[in-house]
């Protein structure tokens, strides 16, 4: 008899296998992008409600949820990477030899940059976490505390208004969410056909939808720099 | 009158396995529109031939859409510019005179050259052979009607038959990926009642074989679908991909 570790291994080490796992951990991030623009977009509510709602978030389950989160959302990131890298591998190994007059019938550009739109994400959440949670960038952030009322928190409000004030950072911002969107738009409704869950019947409305969604990520999040540059949300008035 | 033709192609030219190949260009003149593009190959071998020239090698069995055999990738696309049509079923009024028209084998790791066009397509026997087939009784017959298959059912499994191997799909695929094959041979006895004993084990083994001959996997872009000249719908590989999921979960869980 198999082991539980060989059938696993063979089952979802196969082409199609891993094929499954990326899209399951795909639809994990997506999810995670709508909960992290709603979260963001608390911003304009001013900057009580961001920071109690960051405070919140911070010491839930005495600080634990939000450290389960971080480890659930690296495993997903992980996996996700691995496996489209590995799967880009093979699929490259597949067509040694290329068309003298290649031609492509259909597919969109989105589709066929998901590796290249992958890889800047890749790097845009590193500089991410190192700019934001890290504080390498800039470790002023550290001190960036905020009063409510009567606690000490951190001032998340005044940070993203720091870090944005900056254009170059801004601009890095804004193309890497028009990649992360181009990434969605194809990745939305491959989800569903990965998972066996779309029919011609639905492939349409799909399409629509994964438009829509990357259009809500990228329009929400790219506001957030924009309004700072241009003064719409101004630092706190000490 | 029917008009003449007076083309430019550039053929794959290759003398065996082992060989580089390169492309070569031949001037076709004075061919009828009213012929198949096969047949505008067979005018210019003759060309060829009479100058004492190796004629160029190319697939082909039937002439009429069916066996699967011609395998011609036509500028970049598998089967040529008409939809829903093979090589053989392709005619020349589908060019302009004047045209440049590059003819290149299906490429793919799991389809080597054999001689110029020609391609192995063995890979295919091989995943056929690995699920593609359903387990009967052998001895007296039994009553033909004694297993009713939903009207739906057949004519789904219908479709997914109607696949016949010409191999397009992988072709056309950015990845070499043989997925819209396996879907269409997975799928058409996964519907059908007679297959449902083996039909986990076929949609593993079938993948499996898939990955082991070298193709590619799915990105989900259809080149596939927009090639196959027998139009199998990509609403198949969903199905692949469900039913490979159930089965390799079931696998996972149960002894
Ligand atoms: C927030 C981050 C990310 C999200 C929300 C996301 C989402 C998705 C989704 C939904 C898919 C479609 C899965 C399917 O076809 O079934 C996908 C595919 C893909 N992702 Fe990501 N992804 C992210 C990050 C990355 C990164 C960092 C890479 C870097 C390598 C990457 C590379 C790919 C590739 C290459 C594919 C295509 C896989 C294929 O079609 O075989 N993704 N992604
Ligand atoms: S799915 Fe279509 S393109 Fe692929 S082998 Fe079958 S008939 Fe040919
Ligand atoms: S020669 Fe038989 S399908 Fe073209």
């Amino acid at each position: 008899m198999k082991s539980l570790a060989q059938v696993v291994f063979s089952s979802f080490g196969s082409s199609v296998g891993k094929k499954l796992l990326v899209a399951l951990t795909g639809l994990a991030l997506l999810l995670f992008l709508a909960g992290h623009l709603a979260g963001n977009l608390l911003i304009y509510r001013g900057p009580e409600e961001l920071n109690s709602y960051a405070h919140e978030l911070h010491t839930a389950l005495h600080g634990s949820l939000v450290w389960i989160a971080r480890l659930g959302l690296l495993a997903a990131f992980v996996v996700h990477v691995a496996l489209t890298i590995s799967l880009a591998r093979d699929n490259r190994a597949a067509r040694p030899h290329a068309y003298a007059k290649p031609a492509t019938v259909q597919a969109s550009i989105a589709s066929r940059t998901m590796i290249l739109s992958g890889l800047v994400i890749l790097s845009f959440v590193v500089y991410h976490i190192l700019h934001f949670t890290v504080h390498v960038a800039d470790p002023s952030y550290d001190a960036l505390v905020f009063d409510l009322h009567g606690h000490k928190v951190p001032d998340v409000y005044s940070k993203v208004v720091k870090g944005f004030s900056s254009v170059p950072i801004s601009a890095f911002y804004i193309l890497s969410m028009a990649l992360l969107c181009t990434h969605l738009s194809h990745g939305f409704a491959s989800v569903f056909q990965t998972l066996g869950l779309r029919s011609a019947r639905t492939s349409g409305l799909l399409k629509l939808l994964g438009g829509l969604y990357a259009l809500v990520i990228f329009v929400g999040n790219v506001s957030i720099p924009l309004s700072v540059l241009g003064g719409f949300i101004k630092p706190i008035a000490h | 009158m029917e008009s003449k033709l007076n083309l430019t192609l550039k053929v794959w030219r290759q003398s065996d396995r082992q060989s580089q190949g390169r492309l070569v260009t031949y001037p076709a003149e004075g061919i009828p529109t009213s012929a198949s593009f096969l047949e505008m190959l067979d005018i210019v071998n003759e060309g060829l031939i009479s100058n004492g020239e190796e004629p160029i090698a190319f697939d082909h069995d039937c002439r009429e859409g069916i066996c699967g055999s011609c395998s011609l990738v036509i500028n970049g696309v598998p089967h040529g510019p008409e939809k829903a049509t093979t090589s053989c079923q392709l005619h020349m009024r589908s060019f302009r005179n004047g045209d440049t028209i590059y003819i290149e084998p299906f490429r793919a790791r799991a389809f080597p050259v054999v001689k110029d066009l020609v391609v192995d397509r063995s890979a295919f026997d091989r995943i056929q052979q690995s699920g593609g087939f359903i387990s009967v009784r052998t001895g007296s017959a039994v009553e033909a009607n004694s297993i009713l298959v939903a009207k739906d059912d057949a004519d789904h499994a219908f479709r997914a038959a109607t696949c016949i191997g010409c191999g397009a799909c992988v072709a056309a695929c950015k990845n070499a990926s043989a997925m819209l094959f396996v879907a269409a041979k997975v799928s058409h006895l996964n519907i059908l009642p007679q297959g449902q004993p083996e039909k986990d084990e076929r949609t593993i083994r079938m993948v499996q074989q898939m990955d082991a001959e070298g193709f590619g996997g799915c990105t989900n872009q259809y080149e596939c679908e927009a090639v196959c000249p027998k139009e199998i719908s990509v609403d198949f590989i969903g199905r692949l991909n469900r039913d490979y999921a159930a089965a390799a979960a079931a696998e996972t869980v149960t002894a």
